[in-house]
């Protein structure tokens, strides 16, 4: 039961990651119709620019830790929501009026770029960071085992649900959750009306960027360790998320992240560590065949 | 006709002349990006050290070499697509690649295109091929999972050992070795399981291992995983001794670990750092702010290979260069060099190393 129990908190951290990432993915297909490859990698920057500010506080001797972490998660945002400006901005607004596969390209190639850009400035190898917030609290204990939820969980899964509340009020409750969701039903109508479509176009970008951005630091403090790399992993299992919650759908890819979480850490828990990609993605398979839409997802209807 | 010859002497000369002017090419590969740069990047400063050094005593035969550096990323098809591109390059020697995974397919290209080859990669297949140009300078994993194995079965008598590999050819290999090793001492592991390399969440392992009461992992794989899985081991209240292979010299174990790093064993050739002949090398590359730890002197090591039997042959070509090698008898860094039949170091040879406050040294017998 322990066991269980240490499994499925796990798999909540883990998932909460997932889901945050996976938003970016939804709200961008949502409004564009598109997949925004180069997400995983804005995730990735967001980690390396936490990383550099946390290099920086600790060596201005700044080690308050709510000060600290305030000021890397405004410092990653900040940044990061440039960088899915920039991404919108050279590889999509472009191509906007061509094929639907330029833009999926252009940004598969800002992908490598960010990558590669990173690779080259900060060095191919791991960046660790000094130990935040250590230890944790033991919960229970049974049969020999202790169950432990570390501050690192707690604050992931605080925040997480934080940002999802004021997400979804932000979506629909604001004046610009309601531009945002008429882009996504009808972005000519829209405009005919007096909204700058490109405006809200270049914010979704820039929002989702946000929360791969807060979804950055929390992993920095949570491995202790960022690689250039990291960014297409996460990337592929959020956007897997996405898709199992039905890609377009806000709190469906807060879903699949957690389905996808908790699969992987049961998965691993009880099965092989092996195969537990494996099942990730049988069980995406399943879903879509079954549920194209995806789990909370609407079937596409066909606008007149 | 006498015009003919002396214009074909003529042209003859000139040829010769040229020859003699042009570089020889010899190339490096490696991941040079990807989640192992690291190891890539001490293959590529040890390398080029190794190729001034050889340039400023005035080349080899009289001719400069020149270093071409391939980047496979670890990935076998890129692997294979970076030694085809070093055969259109016309190189005359190859060091690398280094993920056992790459040099594998990738040697069968070179072997093609009669160019030997230097290798640091471990697993058996390597060499077990029959490929007449691979030359190993490192042992293998079958010798480095029995050293690995038996040290665990000799020194954790009694306690709860796991062990665990992600799945590449190196460290399933090598995983696969140091259980058979430690079941043929007696000591039976408590679990074998695979993970996926490249993730950064290894909590479910983690918890799982403290679950089974795990106290020694035994693991076969590279040190970025090795790292995170400390990392989290520790946040989660679990205290690991970690026995691994020869991937575990690199010090962004220590960077990504920290103090977790502490107890971490491996299997490696003896330090060439402790190799007297090698101070002023040694002293060379510090000064020059590299450390030369892990595959540093190796590649510095592949390099004199190459030059010294290149000297030995009087010549470049294929079938002399491969001749000398099998045969001869080579001084480097690393110390001295010999091949069998299959093209294995004679005289192996592991250590099992610890890390102990950011250095490795050779761990208590």
């Amino acid at each position: 039961m322990a066991y269980a129990l240490q499994q499925l908190i796990n798999g909540l951290t883990l998932g909460a990651v997932y889901g945050l990432i996976a938003i970016g993915y939804t709200m961008v297909y949502g409004i564009i119709g598109m997949i925004n490859f180069a997400h995983g990698d804005i995730f990735m920057v967001s980690a390396f620019i936490a990383v550099t500010a946390f290099t920086l506080l600790a060596a201005f001797d700044i080690t308050s830790l709510p000060l600290a972490l305030t000021a890397v998660l405004i410092t990653a945002i900040f940044f990061t929501s440039a960088y899915g400006w920039a991404v919108e901005r050279m590889a999509y607004r472009p191509l906007r009026g061509s094929t639907r596969l330029a833009p999926l390209i252009s940004a598969i190639g800002m992908s490598i770029f960010l990558q590669n850009m990173v690779q080259l400035t900060q060095g191919a190898r791991v960046k660790p960071i000094p130990p935040v917030l250590e230890g944790g609290i033991e919960i229970w204990q049974s049969g020999g085992f202790t169950v432990q939820i570390s501050w690192t969980q707690i604050m992931i899964v605080v925040v997480t649900i934080a940002l999802m509340v004021g997400f979804t009020w932000l979506i629909t409750q604001t004046a610009f959750g309601r531009q945002q969701r008429a882009c996504e039903q009808d972005s000519t109508m829209t405009a005919l009306l007096g909204i700058n479509v490109d405006r809200t176009i270049s914010a979704t970008f820039m929002l989702g960027a946000a929360l791969a951005a807060v979804a950055g630091v929390m992993v920095t403090v949570y491995y202790g360790v960022v690689d250039f790399f990291i960014g297409f992993v996460a990337g592929i299992k959020a956007f897997t998320a996405a898709v199992l919650g039905g890609i377009g759908s806000l709190p469906g890819a807060m879903l699949g992240g957690l389905i996808i979480g908790l699969i992987e850490a049961f998965w691993a828990a009880y099965l092989s560590p092996e195969y537990k990609d494996v099942a990730t993605f049988a069980i995406l398979i399943l879903v879509l065949m079954f549920r194209p839409s995806g789990l909370l997802g609407r079937p596409e209807v066909e606008k007149v | 006709m006498k015009k003919t010859l002396i214009a074909t002497a003529f042209l003859a000369l000139g040829a010769q002349a040229q020859l003699a002017h042009a570089d020889l090419t010899v190339a490096i590969a490696g991941p040079m990006t990807g989640q192992y740069a690291s190891a890539g990047d001490q293959i590529r400063r040890g390398a080029e050290m190794a190729i001034a050094d050889i340039n400023a005593k005035g080349g080899v035969l009289g001719q400069k070499l020149k270093l071409e550096v391939g980047d496979d990323a670890c990935d076998p098809k890129q692997a294979v697509s970076v030694a085809n591109t070093m055969v259109n390059k016309k190189i005359v020697f190859m060091h690398g690649h280094w993920c056992s995974s790459s040099t594998i397919p990738a040697s069968e290209v070179y072997a093609e295109a009669d160019i030997p080859m230097a290798t640091v990669s471990t697993n058996p297949q390597v060499t077990e091929r029959g490929l007449k140009n691979i030359f190993r300078i490192m042992g293998r994993d079958d010798q480095q999972g029995m050293v690995a194995g038996g040290y665990i079965a000799d020194k954790f008598k009694g306690k709860k050992v796991a062990v665990l590999d992600d799945k590449s050819a190196y460290g399933k290999g090598l995983a696969d070795e140091m259980a058979k090793a430690m079941t043929a001492k007696g000591l039976k592991p408590t679990l074998r399981e695979s993970i996926t390399a490249g993730e950064k969440d290894y909590s479910g392992i983690v918890t799982k291992l403290k679950q089974a009461g795990v106290e020694v992992l035994a693991y076969g794989g590279y040190h970025t995983e090795v790292a995170l899985i400390l990392r989290q081991a520790q946040q989660a209240g679990l205290k690991l001794t970690v026995m691994g292979g020869d991937t575990m010299t690199n010090s962004e174990l220590v960077t990504a670990a920290g103090a977790a790093a502490d107890n971490v064993m491996f299997t490696f050739s003896p330090d060439p750092r402790k190799n007297p002949d090698a101070a002023p090398i040694v002293k060379r590359f510090r000064d020059a702010k590299v450390e030369p730890e892990g595959y540093v002197m190796y590649a510095y090591a592949a390099m004199q290979l190459f030059a010294d039997a290149a000297t030995q042959a009087k010549s470049t070509k294929y079938a002399d260069l491969e001749k000398t090698l099998r045969g001869g008898n080579f001084k480097t860094v690393i110390g001295d060099l010999a091949f069998d039949a299959k093209g294995d170091q004679k005289q192996p040879g592991f250590v099992v190393y610890q890390w102990k406050g950011g250095q490795y040294d050779y761990a208590a017998k």
